[in-house]
Order: C-alpha cells, then sequence, then structure tokens
C-alpha cells in the first residue's frame, strides 16, 4: 500500500470531443487553483468538434513544476473508444475512475491499478430531464466524485462555480446537483484511495492569475499598441485573436470610437497583406497565425523585409508538416521563420516562454520592429498558446513606444536648414537602420515610392549590381544591430559545471523540473533561456564555458542547434540536441532520458577518444 | 474649368491625338499639370498604359487633388509599373503580386484620410489576385481601382491572362478556348460601389470617370480596355487597338463637376442624368442609352452580358451606389487617423490591466 502523497497528482480526464468535458474539468483544474496548489493542465484534443477523443491532464505539484506529469496517477475513463488503451496509459499503482452504471468489460480490467466506479449515467437519468445536457452533465459526475476521493470541499467547487457562472444561478445550482451526488456517492459508499490528497495551502495562489499564452499574448500587444489586426482563423492562434476580440473593444475606446481596426481577413496571404500596407502607412500592426498560415505569408514577409516595413507576426506553432497535427504543440517552424521567404534573409524572433514573457514580449514586439522596420516574429506554439498556465500577474513597464527612426515633418524642414537630405534607404548611421517618413507627412520630401523590386538608397527602382549589392549588405548590417537589441537570454551559471542546458518557449518548464531532477541524481547543469533571435553575445559565451551543452528543443530536425551551428560552427558541435517532436506537451522525464543517453554517449566518446590517443 | 469641359462633349470616340495639354495653367492649388507627372515612363512605346496615365494627370489635376495626400499603390505587372509614372510627390507602394488590395485595405484602415489610387493589371487583378481584390469590394475599401485590361501577360512576354476573350489569338496564333473573367461584371457581384468601363485612348471619358472615382467613398472600379501593342495588338486579338475601337458601345457621355464648383447645368429631360458623389462633387451622364439606369444592379448585368454577347465592350459609368458604407466608416474609427494616434491613446490605462488581473484570478 503506498502512503499518499500529499499535493502530487497528476490525473487525466478522457472524454469525447464536445461531450461538454471541457467545462468539467476546468472546474475541477480551478478547484485546486482555488486551493492554493500550484497547478497545470494541459489539453489534448484532437482537431474535430464532436466525437474524437480528447484528454484533459491536470498536474498538482506542490514543488511548483507546471509542465505535464511524466505519469498518470489518476485516469478518469468516460470514453469508451479509448479505454482499452488509456487503462495502461497510467502507472501502477494508479487509480481508474470509470462509470459502473453498467459492468466493466473483461478486455477493460488490468492488474495493478485500482478501478473505482461512480455510476454517473444513472446518476444524471434521475436527475436531469432527457435533454442533451443529460451527456454534459454526467461529466460533472466526475468532478463530485474526484472531489470527494482527493479531498476538494463542496464549497470550494461552489465558489469556482460562482466565479465562472456568477450571473446564472439556474447553471450552478444544476452542476452542482450532479457534482454533489457524485461526491455523495463516494461518500456514502466509503470509497476511498490511497495513492494522493489534496491539501490547501493558505494563499497559496494568492495574487496568481490563471491564463493562456494566447490571453496574454493579446493583452500584450494592446499595451503594445496594436493598432491593425488583420488574421485568418487557424488552430492555434484563432484565439489570440479572439482574445484582441474580446478586449480591444473594452480597452481601445476614444469618445465610444475605436482606436484600433482588426478584421477577419479571406485568406493569411490577406492578413500579412494588410498588416504591411498598415505598417507602411505608419500603424503598428499584427497578425496571428500557424504554420501553415505563415507558409501562406512568406511572399509577403519577404516584401516587408526588403522594403523595411514594420510588421508583428505572431506565430502559434502546431504540428507540422502539411495540416499535420492542427492540436499539438511543436516548435518546427523555427527556419521557417528566421528565414523566411525567398533570397538572403534573417528575420527577428521574439521567444516567451512563459505567460509574462508573452505579454511583454507581445508589447515589446511593436518597438522592435519599428526600431528594425522589418518583419518580427513572436515565436510561441500550442502549449503556450492555449493551454491554462498560472503566473504572477501583468504588469504593465512604463516605457515610451519605441518609434524608431520615423521622421515627422518637423524634422524634415529641420533637416533642410541643416542642408540634409531624406534618403529613405541610406545608411546614414552606419547601424543599417534607415530613416522612415509615413504617408500622410505633408512635407515635399516626405514622399517615396516603396517597392519590393531593387532599389537604391534614394528608393529609385534600380537594377544595379552595386546598389543590390548594398542593400543586401545593409540589412544584414542591420539584422547584426538587432543583436543587441533583441531580448538577452537568462542564464543561470554555477561554479566548476560543465554541462550546459539550453531550452526555449514552452520547454522552459519542463526543462527546469528535468535539471532539478538531474542535480538530485548528481548530475549539475547551467542553463540559458534563449528569449530570441538573432543570437546575442552571451549565447556565444555559454558555448564557449561549457564542454557539453544539450539543447532542448520540440521538432525532430534540431532546427535551434542548426541556426547556432551556423552561426558558430566550432561552439556547435558541442551541442547534444534533444529532441521532443511527439505533439504532446514535453515531460521533464523525456528530457531527463535522452540528457542521460546523451551523457552516457559523450562518456563512451570520451573513453573512446582516450583509447586512441592512449 | 468644368465649364469648359461641358462644353466638349466627349463623342465617346478615342482621341488618342490628345497628347495632353502643354498650356501652364495653374489649378485650384496652385499647381500645374507638370506637377502631377512622376518619372518618365519605361513601357513600350504606344502602350496603352502611358495614354491611361495621362488621364490619371489630367484627372488629379482638374480635381485639384493634393499629391500630398494620395497614397498610389500597385501589385506587379508593367500595368503595376505605372505609379511611378504619375504623381511624383505622393507615396507609393509597388507591392507583391496581387495583393494591392490587401495592401489597400490595410493603409485604408489606418488612414482613411489618404487618397488612394491603385493601378492594376488582368493579371494582378483577375487571377493571382481574384480573391484578394473580391473580397476588397465585398467590404467596400475606399479606393480608385483603375484595372489596365490588356488581356495579356506583357512583363512575362505575351501568356493570355484569364481577362481574354473567349477565341481570341495569341500572337504565335495560339487560341484561347477560356471564357474571359468581367471584371465590370465581378465587381457589381461583388460589392463594389462605383463601377465604370472605359478605353485608354478616351481620355474624355476616362478623366472624368476617374475624377468621379476619387471624389466617390468606396470601392471604386474602373475596368480600362489597354491594348498591349506588343503582344496582343494583332489580327485574331479581341483585346488589339483596332478591335477595341472598332467596339466601344459607350452608354453615356461624361462631365465631371467638382464640388467646388457651382455649375448650373440645363439638363435635357430623359437623356440627361445627374449623380452627386460623396463629395459633392458631380456627374453629369448624357444618355446615350435613354433606358439607362446605372442605380439598377441588374440593369447593368444585363447590359454587360448583352454587350459581351455582341462581342461588344460596354463603356461608361456602368453602376453606381452611394448608400453603401465604406469599410473605414464601417468600422466606426475614431476621427483621427489610427497611424497617427500617440501613445496615450494606444496604451490602455495600467488600472484596466489590473482590473484584468483580478478577474483571471477567478
Amino acid at each position: 500500500m503506498e502512503t499518499p502523497r500529499i499535493n502530487d497528482l497528476s490525473i487525466c480526464v478522457a472524454t469525447e470531443n464536445g461531450s461538454g468535458s471541457a467545462s468539467a474539468n476546468n472546474i475541477l483544474f480551478k478547484a485546486i487553483f482555488k486551493m492554493g496548489i500550484p497547478c497545470s493542465s494541459k489539453n489534448m484534443f484532437p482537431s474535430n468538434i464532436q466525437g474524437l477523443p480528447t484528454w484533459y491532464q491536470i498536474r498538482a505539484s506542490a514543488e511548483g513544476y507546471f509542465g505535464r506529469k511524466d505519469v498518470i496517477d489518476a485516469m478518469v475513463m468516460f470514453n469508451d473508444t479509448t479505454a482499452a488503451k488509456d487503462i495502461y496509459r497510467i502507472r501502477d499503482g494508479g487509480l481508474i475512475l470509470y462509470d459502473d452504471s453498467t459492468p466493466l468489460p473483461p478486455n477493460l480490467k488490468r492488474e495493478g491499478v485500482q478501478y473505482l466506479g461512480v455510476p454517473a449515467n444513472k446518476i444524471v437519468q434521475k436527475l436531469v430531464p432527457a435533454s442533451p445536457l443529460r451527456g454534459k452533465q454526467r461529466n460533472m459526475v466526475y468532478v463530485g466524485a474526484l472531489a470527494y476521493l482527493f479531498g476538494i470541499d463542496m464549497e470550494t467547487i461552489r465558489a469556482v462555480l460562482e466565479d465562472t457562472f456568477g450571473k446564472k444561478p439556474v447553471v450552478i445550482e444544476s452542476n452542482l446537483l450532479c457534482i454533489d451526488a457524485g461526491y455523495r456517492h463516494m461518500e456514502e459508499n466509503g470509497v476511498t484511495q490511497n495513492i494522493a490528497r489534496l491539501q490547501a495551502i493558505p494563499n497559496g495562489n494568492k495574487g496568481k492569475i490563471i491564463t493562456e499564452g494566447n490571453t496574454a499574448g493579446a493583452l500584450g500587444a494592446i499595451y503594445g499598441g496594436a493598432t491593425l489586426v488583420s488574421w485568418y482563423p487557424i488552430t492555434p492562434s484563432s484565439s489570440l485573436a479572439e482574445n484582441l476580440e474580446h478586449y480591444l473593444p473594452r480597452l481601445r475606446k476614444s469618445n465610444g470610437k475605436a482606436t484600433y481596426a482588426i478584421i477577419q481577413a479571406e485568406d493569411e496571404i490577406a492578413a500579412a497583406g494588410m498588416v504591411v500596407g498598415a505598417g507602411w502607412a505608419g500603424a503598428r500592426s499584427m497578425t496571428c497565425t500557424s504554420g501553415p498560415g505563415l507558409s501562406l505569408m512568406n511572399e509577403t514577409i519577404g516584401l516587408a523585409h526588403f522594403a523595411e516595413i514594420p510588421s508583428v507576426f505572431f506565430i502559434i506553432q502546431r504540428g507540422g508538416p502539411s495540416t499535420g497535427l492542427p492540436t499539438r504543440t511543436q516548435q518546427a517552424d523555427i527556419q521557417l521563420m528566421y528565414y523566411c521567404s525567398h533570397g538572403d534573409t534573417r528575420h527577428i524572433i521574439l521567444i516567451p516562454h512563459d505567460m509574462k514573457s508573452c505579454f511583454d514580449f507581445a508589447r515589446r514586439s511593436f518597438d522592435v520592429a519599428e526600431r528594425f522596420q522589418t518583419p518580427v516574429f513572436v515565436m510561441m506554439d500550442l502549449d503556450l498558446g492555449m493551454n491554462l498556465w498560472s503566473s504572477e500577474p501583468f504588469r504593465l513597464e512604463k516605457e515610451p513606444f519605441d518609434r524608431g527612426k520615423l521622421v515627422t515633418a518637423e524634422m524634415l524642414e529641420q533637416w533642410e536648414k541643416e542642408g540634409k537630405k531624406f534618403r529613405r534607404y541610406f545608411d546614414a548611421d552606419g547601424d543599417g537602420i534607415p530613416y522612415r517618413t509615413i504617408p500622410g507627412n505633408p512635407h515635399r520630401h516626405a514622399a517615396y515610392f516603396t517597392r519590393g523590386s531593387g532599389h537604391d538608397a534614394d528608393a529609385l527602382y534600380s537594377e544595379d549590381e552595386n546598389d543590390y549589392k548594398e542593400t543586401l549588405d545593409r540589412l544584414r548590417r542591420k539584422f547584426e544591430t538587432a543583436r543587441s537589441y533583441v531580448p538577452k537570454p537568462i542564464i543561470e551559471m554555477n561554479e566548476g559545471v560543465k554541462t550546459g542546458v539550453i531550452c526555449f518557449g514552452s520547454s522552459y518548464e519542463p526543462t527546469r523540473e528535468a535539471r532539478d531532477r538531474l542535480r538530485a541524481v548528481g548530475l549539475k547543469t547551467n542553463h540559458l533561456l534563449l528569449r530570441a533571435l538573432p543570437l546575442t553575445e552571451e549565447v556565444k559565451e555559454f558555448l564557449e564555458a561549457h564542454k557539453t551543452i544539450y539543447l532542448v528543443e520540440q521538432n525532430r530536425d534540431a532546427q535551434m542547434a542548426a541556426v547556432v551551428k551556423e552561426e558558430w560552427p566550432e561552439l556547435g558541435a558541442k551541442i547534444i540536441s534533444v529532441l521532443i517532436y511527439d505533439g504532446l506537451p514535453v515531460t521533464a522525464g523525456e528530457i531527463v532520458k535522452q540528457i542521460f543517453n546523451g551523457a552516457q554517449a559523450t562518456t563512451a566518446e570520451v573513453v573512446r577518444q582516450a583509447r586512441l590517443r592512449g | 474649368m468644368g465649364r469648359r469641359r461641358l462644353q466638349q462633349k466627349s463623342s465617346g470616340k478615342p482621341d488618342y491625338e490628345d497628347k495632353g495639354v502643354a498650356e501652364k495653367k495653374v489649378n485650384r492649388i496652385n499647381l500645374t499639370e507638370k506637377d502631377y507627372e512622376g518619372t518618365p515612363s519605361t513601357l513600350c512605346r504606344g502602350c496603352g498604359h502611358d495614354a491611361i496615365t495621362a488621364s490619371v494627370i489630367r484627372a488629379f489635376f482638374d480635381s485639384s487633388v493634393d499629391p500630398r495626400k494620395v497614397v498610389k499603390l500597385s501589385g506587379i505587372g508593367c500595368s503595376s509599373k505605372t505609379p511611378a509614372y504619375f504623381l511624383g510627390q505622393a507615396f507609393g507602394f509597388n507591392a507583391v503580386h496581387g495583393r494591392m488590395s490587401a495592401l489597400a485595405t490595410g493603409a485604408n484602415g489606418v488612414n482613411r484620410t489618404l487618397i488612394p489610387i491603385g493601378v492594376s493589371g488582368d493579371g494582378d487583378t483577375a487571377a493571382i489576385g481574384l480573391g484578394n481584390f473580391c473580397h476588397m469590394m465585398r467590404r467596400n475599401v475606399n479606393i480608385t481601382y483603375i484595372v489596365e485590361n490588356n488581356g495579356v501577360y506583357g512583363l512575362t512576354k505575351g501568356q493570355f491572362s484569364a481577362t481574354a476573350d473567349k477565341g481570341s489569338r495569341m500572337k504565335g496564333g495560339k487560341l484561347n478556348d477560356m471564357p474571359a473573367i468581367d471584371l465590370a461584371e465581378l465587381a457589381i457581384t461583388f460589392g463594389a460601389t462605383y463601377v465604370a468601363r472605359s478605353f485608354s485612348g478616351d481620355r474624355k471619358q476616362l478623366a472624368p470617370l476617374i475624377q468621379g472615382a476619387l471624389a466617390h467613398k468606396g470601392s471604386a472600379i474602373l475596368d480600362v480596355l489597354s491594348p498591349c501593342v506588343t503582344f496582343n495588338n494583332h489580327e485574331g486579338s479581341t483585346k488589339s487597338l483596332k478591335y477595341i475601337r472598332e467596339n466601344l458601345d459607350p452608354i453615356q457621355d461624361l462631365d465631371f463637376i467638382p464640388y467646388y464648383e457651382n455649375i448650373e447645368v440645363d439638363y435635357k429631360e430623359g437623356t440627361d442624368q445627374e449623380v452627386t458623389l460623396h463629395d459633392g462633387s458631380r456627374i453629369v451622364l448624357h444618355k446615350l442609352r435613354s433606358d439607362y439606369d446605372p442605380s439598377n444592379k441588374m440593369q447593368a448585368l444585363a447590359a454587360i452580358h448583352a454587350a459581351v454577347a455582341e462581342g461588344k465592350f460596354l463603356t461608361g459609368l456602368i453602376y453606381y451606389d452611394p448608400s453603401r458604407p465604406d469599410f473605414a466608416e464601417q468600422m466606426n474609427l475614431c476621427e483621427t487617423p489610427l497611424a497617427e494616434l500617440g501613445q496615450d491613446l494606444l496604451q490602455p490605462p495600467a488600472e484596466l490591466l489590473d482590473e484584468i488581473n483580478a478577474e483571471l484570478m477567478k
């Protein structure tokens, strides 16, 4: 018999998509959050509206780890079509909660796990009149059963329901009826388990918010002054745009009129085109999309790069190639962003790793875009964008917008007096960044002709080989300038440690946990959290300071490692890639496993080379 | 000026000989017609597009539009090069192939005080950018959108475009067996609110139509037949100069009266019709078909179909709907152009963020 662990639990709820389980799972998750316990949730859902299997994994972690837990302690087996597999997803000694309205079929019996039944069907048949609602309410029964089993009290549940459905007392009561029935059934039948207990931590989550990256990104964009948004629906980025639609009318009105334009475009090509048109006309403009949309936007992004037009592209990555796994997570569009569009291109990418940085980088992305007069990517993924994360609240840094080298009519007037000429693409400061005017500037020397074809420093059409080469070289100089402007990595160094771990984006949380576990078994590591491309000097120093570097990324081909190796081939040779690309949110266990394998291989290599030398 | 133009009744026949006004005349804002020129054209000698450029210059000059308030947009192709050849003092944007509509939508959304003129070709508009074009009109984005329609891809040296007529032959004799997309018909169907067709060589008709489009608030589409003298001007082509001239079918003679000119016109009952545009300017239509009413959508579509069936090009103001608000208006935007808003209006107060934080704590 196990001793129940306190506040260390993962529950996986297996249901059918569209069965109303999202609402039940949300209540369960928020109840645990309300108890003050550090917790996270991962929604592994299908690209489907109704009928396909979906899993929702909640983790309570006293230690404060928010990555997906390696093992499932308890499974809510409410989906007959996946049940035969689901019983093997849980760990030995784990718990299966099933609907025992009908007897458990023999093929769903497994040794070494505990089966607990709750007659959810029977309960709702008794409590809920026959209607489509009845199927949904069935899910509330498992919420009640789990609440009893793990120690969530009904008051907490009621408080969550009031938070969620405050204005609809009928909904609160009908949900509560079924949750309570599940709770009481377990209580009255004396059902117990011994794997875990949830114990309230007073003020444990006080001041914390629950949000998703797509909310954080939308709010950050609004506070960054996003003025034109054009987008085309695509999972997993749609909710970012929908959050903008939700919050913009509330946050950005002047005398009842909108200080923004949000447009649902006819396709991603149009979305990118509108963003570039608006950026050219002087407004902070953005779109959000995922891989397939980015593929379509390539040509227009190349135009914005070459014609030097500020624009922001939020990319919420999903499983590729092609349609791939639209509702699963990946970091496999790094190179599609970095080298976006034909010709010699390189782009600035901001890489948030948590809710606060989703907000902050979204806000700052417009500064970067205007400073460098170029497309800027905010690289996210489904795990960050669509899963719920607990976080410190968003804070607005009060700083003026960086409009970059924007030239007003007054400045042009002054320049004229000083005998200085406005030349749109002339590198006056040696940093590769030219000066920019925007349409509507009434000065007689303000206007210029923007084009994606060859041009000279005065924005005139040119096929001259020297003009062309100078433009390409200047764009590269501009990119080099960006190195010292983009967010620096966050580095953790320990005395005498020669193994480094680099990660970025949604891999951060599981990597943090993995490093703790490695430390516990004697492998100490230093850490670099990469937060932007181009790579900064600090990354080089980190590579230099370590013998072995593990680079964690969520793709098959080690795309970020390739970017590092291109920059510093010799240092890049120290990299051992930790590659996770099954489409599911990363677990610490997988990182630990791959680092161990890598460490063994490295040791073997050291031994082999020593032998060769010997 | 309006009076002068009223006296010069257009016959609807091409006046290819009209080489522009040489006199040093200034308009209402003290600019000469020369002030509306751009860099010299690099198109083929005799290209219809250059004649359209001359009409554009004339229209802007006659309407006394401040070039610094104009934005010129285009896609890719011979036609899309032309914005460099007029209004040198205006901002211009020669974008990527087929995407002018989208760019114009974005630019117009953030600064509706700018006066957008787009020049595009039949490849840009009717093929690669067709989807974006349709949706721009569906939104009724404010723009004067000129399609320089020659039925052929010029810059890639002579492939059929989607507006080439069925049965038309290429220079080498190849037959086009695909039906043409009629851009005026398409424009009416998809929600454009000012739809006209004209001919590059008929400045007397084209210039007032452009003036009208500039005065209109919404998607104004001008399908302008513009012969490609290099790749599509041969026997067997239905877009050759000769074929077009022989088959023009004008529905009206037109006069444009700018809002600032108070001219009384003697209307002939039944044959003259006046259309008032959004800025108060007027177009006087001298009907060549007594029964034609450009506000009647079904009649407009039927007339286009009838002309196509006869192998004719219906020209003039084909359709006009002043009632539909343009895109910027539909979006309920604040008075100041969005592009000119400062951080004080673009960044909400921190207190509202605290409010949202509190909501997210539940």
